[in-house]
């Protein structure tokens, strides 16, 4: 019986931590590249204060594109 | 149809990874699109505020293309002059590829239509002079 316990445990603290890795990563994929004529690249993570505002232009757009 | 609906049909036709795409001017008017134009100005807006707002973080020179990166999708904007282009793309695209097809579309939509040819004016007739009366 405690064994039980121990497995259903197990299971639900891997799935617990499976869906913060997959939430993380789903998180990080979001980013903004920015090109410079200079040849500069300038990239922001979604998590940058500099990039939050803009990516609301960007779903923005996408939303209005795929509606 | 005009060089820059011509553009933008070449482009959806030539780009797998591209599903919509909006040729618009420096002021977010609207030249030509794949989607309807109500919805065509919205995406125009957006991503020139997008552009201008991005303008301003780092980078000495100026902004001329961009990839946004969503969980819904990814958002491109390319400039080329007063003419640009933004086009949305599922999600994970080949950056480098979708780049490339809207740089095309922006040269392609930028070319002069080539004036038809002129119709051959007709030789104007030679008129000899007439000649000097030996007589008189």
């Amino acid at each position: 019986m405690r064994a039980r316990k121990l497995i259903a445990l197990g299971f639900a603290a891997g799935s617990l931590l499976g869906i913060g890795l997959y939430a993380r990563r789903g998180k990080a994929s979001e980013r903004l590249d920015l090109y410079f004529a200079d040849g500069s690249l300038v990239s922001l993570h979604s998590d940058s204060p500099e990039a939050a505002p803009l990516l609301v232009h960007a779903r923005d757009a996408l939303r209005a594109a795929a509606t | 149809m005009t060089e820059p609906h011509a553009a933008l049909a070449e482009l959806t036709e030539i780009s797998t990874q591209i599903e919509a795409a909006v040729l618009f001017d420096a002021d977010g008017k609207v030249v030509a699109a794949t989607i309807p134009e109500a919805r065509a100005a919205q995406v125009a807006t957006s991503a020139k505020a997008l552009l201008e707002r991005a303008g301003q973080i780092g980078g000495e020179g100026e902004l001329t293309q961009l990839e946004a990166s969503t969980a819904e999708g990814s958002l491109f904007v390319v400039r080329d002059g007063s003419t640009l282009i933004a086009a949305s793309t599922s999600a994970e695209p080949t950056a480098g590829l979708v780049f490339y097809d809207l740089k095309s579309a922006l040269r392609a939509a930028a070319k002069p239509k080539p004036k038809p040819k002129a119709a051959a004016k007709p030789k104007p007739k030679r008129t000899t002079p007439p000649k000097p009366n030996a007589s008189s």
